[in-house]
């Protein structure tokens, strides 16, 4: 179920398909990506693509933030899930990567998410979201 | 040295609060110690045998005196009153209690330090030389270059749940005092037509499968660098395996693959992430060499008076050249015979943060090799800092040397080891104890790890001691023929293993031997290397 989600437009109904499901042909509009999926197969049909989920089976196995930042790399703008194992410390990670809602199996306190999400104003990195690097700051 | 700005202070002070809401919520029940237990570990706090072990990382080994004194402190009010330095440059406390661990954190935070990213399977604490800004060998200081990591890596979103943790090594100079292809990245700046760059080496590592990294790239420009590690991990997140915890350092996907293979994959990663314009402009690597600026130099070149002969030893021992005539770099070894390597008493850390505001600039540095460096001491001035390490139990003329041993904490501390490391280093260095016979052997890098996991990095010892459990008994196996240094190589095993008498007595034979067979000015591996394993092993089984 999704608990949090970061997005103004409308939910996508439509359940997602395999990622072999959608490449065999399918007119689905949203897909669920494996850890061992190679997300860069979706990059010819991000167009038609409304959600994309990407499953984290456990939260130790961290594959699916490249395949969040792939995606975003790639211009995908619709909904990217992200579903499983997930915990609140993780939570502004993958906002970094690129993710805008969360289906995690155990229910969040959405206090401590929201504390996640505020702890930090600034970031060393370039990533997948607005953030503006710490040494962009220093440099303009 | 490198100063926080206010962003840099920012990040570590949310941090803080980060961690206390964390161990409140721990505390309070609201999560389980499986969910506690990574977070935890991107601060560097383990579950021990004893108690909560905490690490404190010092960025490429380097800190001043505020800090050193922090140290001290520390080990003071939290903790048995001695800390232990790392082969990893950092230092770490053994009896921490959690209720108190984010007030030690907002300490550490209050002088410019912190514990991120010192465990777990993330980017760690970035290392390197010991004698950068001090070495005549190196092409430029390699510190900004870490320093720049440092920054980059940390809470890296992408690359914070890795296959495995994930150590890199910047180093400037032919001669690798880092152990530098030993780790996952290994950078060697080097310049090429006037500009510097990076040598990239990737996939070294010690633990069960010790490999040395091979070279992928021989020249990353400066303002490509992030953009060719971020690819390089990023191929590692997506195809590192993490079906089997043993096979799960980016040294096994390259090895697997292929070197040409891995070098592939992350170049068509770069071609793309380059255009993402993730690298900081060449002004803000400008900016951290600034603070780096070699400091003003003023003294006049004398030689020290060696008339007191003690002084002369440690002189010969442990204070190396440095490239600025009438300055030394002068090594204090931790390794006091029948101590414990790597520990210093709290007392002990502060007379060292005060020698170095005194008369090494306000620097201190961390060796892998578990001991302290001041870096930029006046020649005039080495008698009177040699008096100050004496007077404190500090002035071990031994730096390289057999009595010089890295070793793990070994099962005296560690939850995963299989055997003591500490009283073997103690019963050698004090087989070894006589200094003549020593310095008569010459430099012999011992290394001792009390399991598999190498931390003690014996794979890279000139002699290596892997202790193991044999059906529920402490047991010893010897490697010959190692070396963490530019001649990098991985030891061999001599034969069965021995207990830990036997283990001593066979380090003795393998010594003994050596003295017998070395040609001319041969230190122990040369010799090793040029009559091969055979005369060792009957010498010691025989």
């Amino acid at each position: 179920m999704v608990e949090f989600r970061y997005r103004d437009d409308e939910v996508t109904e439509q359940p997602s398909v395999t990622l072999d499901a959608f490449l065999d042909q399918s007119n689905a509009s949203a897909v669920r990506l494996e850890p061992d999926d190679d997300a860069r197969k979706l990059i010819p049909f991000l167009d038609r693509l409304t959600l994309i989920e990407v499953a984290f089976p456990k939260f130790r196995d961290g594959r699916g933030y490249s395949s969040a930042r792939i995606l975003r790399e790639a211009g995908y703008t619709g909904e990217l899930r992200a579903q499983g194992d997930v915990l609140v410390d993780q939570i502004a990670f993958m906002r970094r990567c690129g993710f805008d809602s969360f289906a995690p199996e155990g229910s969040l306190n959405p206090e401590a998410v929201e504390r996640a999400l505020s702890t930090y104003d600034q970031y060393y990195q370039k990533a997948a979201d607005a953030a503006v690097p710490v040494w962009k700051l220093r440099h303009g | 040295m490198y100063k926080y700005d206010n962003y840099d202070q920012a990040i570590v002070d949310a941090r803080v609060a980060e961690f206390r809401d964390q161990v409140n919520r721990r505390m309070a029940g609201e999560i389980t110690e499986d969910q506690f237990k990574p977070l935890r570990l991107m601060n560097g706090l383990y579950l021990q045998l004893h108690a909560y072990m905490l690490r404190v990382a010092i960025p490429y080994g380097t800190l001043d005196s505020r800090q050193m004194r922090m140290l001290a402190h520390i080990a003071r009010k939290y903790d048995r009153d001695y800390g232990h330095f790392t082969t990893r440059q950092n230092i770490q406390y053994n009896w921490i209690k959690l209720e108190e661990c984010a007030d030690l954190l907002e300490e550490l935070a209050s002088v410019e330090m912190h514990a991120i990213q010192t465990s777990g399977n993330c980017i760690r604490n970035i290392s390197s030389d010991q004698y950068a800004g001090a070495a005549a060998d190196e092409v430029t200081d390699p510190r900004p270059w870490a320093e720049l990591l440092r920054q980059w890596s940390t809470f890296h979103p992408e690359f914070s749940y890795l296959p495995r943790k994930f150590k890199i090594a910047v180093i400037a100079s032919p001669e690798d005092r880092a152990a530098m292809r030993l780790h996952d990245i290994g950078l060697e700046l080097v310049r090429k037509d006037g500009e510097l760059g990076a040598r990239v080496f990737v996939g070294g590592g010690m633990g069960r499968t010790p490999m040395i990294a091979p070279e992928i790239n021989p020249f990353v420009k400066a303002d490509d660098l992030l953009s060719y590690i971020e690819a390089c991990l990023r191929v590692y997140n997506r195809y590192g395996r993490r079906d089997n915890i043993y096979k799960a350092r980016i040294k096994i996907l390259v090895h697997e693959i292929g070197a040409d293979e891995y070098r592939r994959q992350v170049a068509e990663e770069f071609a793309h992430v380059k255009t993402l314009g993730i690298d900081p402009p060449l002004a803000e690597l400008e900016r951290i060499s600034a603070f780096f600026a070699a400091p003003a130099f003023d003294a006049a070149d004398v030689e020290p008076d060696r008339s007191d002969p003690d002084f002369a030893v440690w002189l010969d021992q442990n204070v190396k050249p440095h490239k600025q005539a009438g300055y030394a770099i002068v090594n204090i070894s931790l390794k006091p015979i029948g101590g414990i390597p790597g520990d210093a008493s709290s007392a002990q850390i502060d007379v060292m943060a005060d020698l170095a505001e005194k008369y090494s600039f306000d620097e201190l540095r961390v060796t892998h090799a578990q001991n302290i460096v001041l870096p930029h001491v006046a020649k005039r001035d080495l008698y009177a800092v040699w008096q100050a390490l004496r007077d404190a139990d500090l002035a071990n003329a031994n730096l390289d040397l057999i009595s010089d041993i890295i070793a793990c904490p070994g099962l005296d501390y560690c939850s995963l080891a299989n055997a003591r490391s500490i009283p073997i280093a103690q019963k050698i260095a004090t087989r070894f104890a006589d200094a003549e016979r020593q310095r008569d052997v010459g430099e012999l890098k011992l290394k001792i790890s009390g399991c598999i996991n190498a931390c003690g990095h014996h794979h890279a010892g000139h002699i290596g001691i892997l202790g193991v459990d044999k059906k529920g008994v402490e047991n010893y196996q010897l490697t010959l023929g190692g070396s963490g240094a530019e001649d990098v190589s991985i030891g061999k095993i001599t034969g069965p293993g021995f207990d830990e008498d036997g283990i001593v007595d066979a380090v003795e034979k393998a010594v003994e031997k050596y003295r017998e067979l070395r040609e001319g000015d041969e230190r122990f591996v040369d010799t090793y290397r040029r009559v091969g394993m055979d005369p060792f092993k009957e010498a010691i089984y025989g």
